[in-house]
């Protein structure tokens, strides 16, 4: 524990429905400044709502969650909103915004009340823009755009809130393999300028591609949390998903296999 | 710093910009044109235009612009305008493009309302005013709580559903109301909500509706970047740092209120909350910091208009609610053909 923590969750507990219990039952975690931690389990593991939880939209039944050692309800909306960014998983998109106003809206949480985006706000969204590798597109409308690009417009609206702690929810579901490389890569800058990254994933492949921090969930508990290299292993991963699994090395990188 | 192609890019976008305010500032100097043309225009004393002489010479024709035609001239702008931006932000916060102020309830809500009122509260206009108001905003409750309950389809396809029941209760309700009614005083009274008009508006109805339409109209002028954020899902939105629930309500309640006030002086008016915010979308792109003050200004000169036929068109009032279903349906016909309205999911 070198590092000190920028999210901690102390004995949380959270469900949807008093009558149904608990969905997440005492989860403790913490994340590292500057680390990438990896969620990975099965479906209905709990590991979405771990992420609305951090995000702030959820309240816990029980425990805290903490934010620089301040509880994140207690932190004004606006506040943050400039520390914490989302990149949901996907969003219906009613109206046809081109790429750029689409991406301005990540500005929001640094006007004021009243106030409309200036140049600034619009030269911070281009950049964003630039970041993730999308500036060509930048005038296109928002109903045009595929799968995958529309995901990259999230990411740089994301990143145009210029948050400390960023949270993806399945970010590589819509990607294809060209675009799963660029998001590893634009994860790797990121940890690399200093940003927290907390994602969940169904991908071992990518956990393992970008994280330090891996936590194994299942049915809506923390099963395992540790340094990447340590949690994954052969015997953990078959475990959770509950099929066999293999975890090969190659020239390096860690690899996956199953059957 | 930003690179060259970004700030050649954004000069691009800011040109844009500066030209939609340009447009902007165009539709605000042809609506001031119209409304003093409108003022002037009528069948006294022969159908057309009243010159300027005669207006300073004629007692009864300065009396008739005065006090007849401006009271309702503002009343078609205001009525515009409200039904316009409350088309606008119905459809950024239901984030569907094809719902209106009256979808949900707020229209037959109101027209109930009203006739309640006429049939058993007697027909004072304030208290017209306020229970058109009251059962609009009912109507709108009852239509989202019951599509939160509806355990069937899409989000919007239950609002859909709700709001439709819902109108269809007020509908039966005002039936209702309309057979009780006395057929010499009371019917007619109610007829005329249902076809819509402005003859009857006076200074006294105005200034009852006048400033609550001012001060929501306002409000969503303020929050017209905040509807942008307001149309993204719920989550979205919070993370973005807005606080969806409490912001959607204001927003919903700045909207019907000054709906509510303008049927209740005008009747049930179609078409213009539809289709306005199409047209506003089409010109100025979906961004609602143009998107919903040029809706209003838009809606203001097509009520205008409409009210100028409805009135000069033939010796006797046309209704306005059939002259703006008329236009508007007509509009939105040729609107659909030509490029198709884009509705995804």
């Amino acid at each position: 524990m070198s590092a000190p923590a920028l999210m901690t969750f102390d004995q949380v507990a959270f469900g949807y429905n008093r009558a149904s219990g608990p969905v997440l039952d005492n989860l403790n975690l913490s994340l590292k400044k500057g680390g990438v931690t990896a969620v990975l389990g099965p479906n209905g593991a709990g590991k979405t709502t771990l992420l609305l939880l951090a995000l702030g939209w959820l309240k816990p039944w029980k425990g805290t969650i903490q934010l620089d050692g301040k509880r994140i309800q207690q932190i004004s909306r606006r506040h943050l909103g400039q520390q914490i960014a989302l990149i949901p998983q996907s969003e219906h998109i009613p109206f046809e915004y081109s790429v750029l106003e689409y991406v301005l809206l990540g500005r929001t949480p640094y006007l004021p009340p009243l106030g409309l985006p200036g140049e600034e706000d619009y030269e911070v969204a281009y950049e964003a823009l630039e970041r993730v590798g999308i500036a060509h597109i930048s005038r296109q409308s928002m109903l045009a755009l595929s799968g995958g690009e529309k995901q990259l417009v999230l990411a740089a609206r994301a990143l145009a809130q210029k948050p400390k702690l960023l949270l993806l929810d399945e970010p590589t579901s819509h990607l294809d393999l060209s675009n799963k490389v660029h998001l590893v890569e634009l994860l790797q800058r990121l940890k690399l300028s200093g940003v927290t990254v907390l994602m969940t994933t169904h991908e071992p492949e990518i956990a393992l591609a970008v994280s330090d921090q891996l936590v194994l969930m299942q049915k809506g508990r923390v099963v395992l949390t540790g340094e990447t290299e340590a949690v994954a292993t052969d015997q953990n991963l078959s475990q959770i998903y509950g099929v066999p699994i293999r975890v090969t090395s190659s020239e390096g990188r860690k690899q996956i296999n199953w059957l | 710093m930003i690179s060259e192609t970004a700030s050649s890019e954004l000069q691009v976008v800011y040109r844009r910009n500066q030209s939609h305010r340009r447009l902007f500032w165009a539709l605000l100097f042809g609506l001031a044109f119209l409304f003093l043309a409108s003022l002037l225009l009528g069948r006294y004393p022969a159908p057309g235009l009243i010159s300027w002489e005669r207006l300073n010479q004629d007692d009864l024709a300065r009396l008739l612009v005065l006090n007849l035609r401006l009271p309702r001239l503002i009343t078609a702008l205001l009525l515009g305008m409200a039904l316009s931006a409350g088309g606008v932000v119905f459809q950024m916060l239901f984030s569907n493009p094809l719902v209106e102020p009256g979808f949900l309830g707020v229209s037959q809500g109101a027209s109930f309302g009203a006739a309640f009122c006429i049939v058993l509260l007697g027909s004072s206009a304030v208290v017209i005013q306020g229970s058109a108001a009251f059962f609009a905003l009912l109507g709108l409750g009852m239509s989202y709580l019951l599509a939160r309950r509806i355990r069937y389809g899409g989000w919007v396809l239950r609002l859909v559903l709700a709001g439709i029941a819902v109108s269809a209760l007020f509908s039966a309700g005002l039936g209702i109301l309309k057979y009780l009614a006395d057929p010499l005083s009371q019917l007619p009274e109610i007829t005329f909500w249902l076809l819509g008009g402005l003859a009857s508006v006076t200074w006294p109805k105005l200034l009852s509706i006048l400033p609550v339409v001012l001060v929501s109209l306002s409000v969503l002028f303020l929050l017209r970047w905040r509807l942008n954020v307001l149309a993204l899902n719920e989550e979205t939105a919070f993370s973005i740092g807005a606080a969806p629930q409490r912001e959607r309500l204001l927003l919903l309640t700045a909207a019907v209120l000054p709906t509510a006030a303008v049927i209740s002086v005008a009747g049930m008016v179609g078409w213009v909350g539809l289709i306005i915010p199409h047209i506003s979308r089409r010109i100025f792109g979906s961004d609602t910091r143009y998107a919903l003050p040029a809706a209003m200004l838009l809606g203001g000169m097509f009520t205008i208009l409409c009210d100028d036929l409805a009135r000069t068109l033939l010796a006797g009032e046309i209704p306005l609610g059939i002259l703006t279903s008329l236009l508007g349906a007509g509009v939105f016909l040729i609107l659909m053909i030509s490029r198709g309205v884009k509705v995804e999911r």
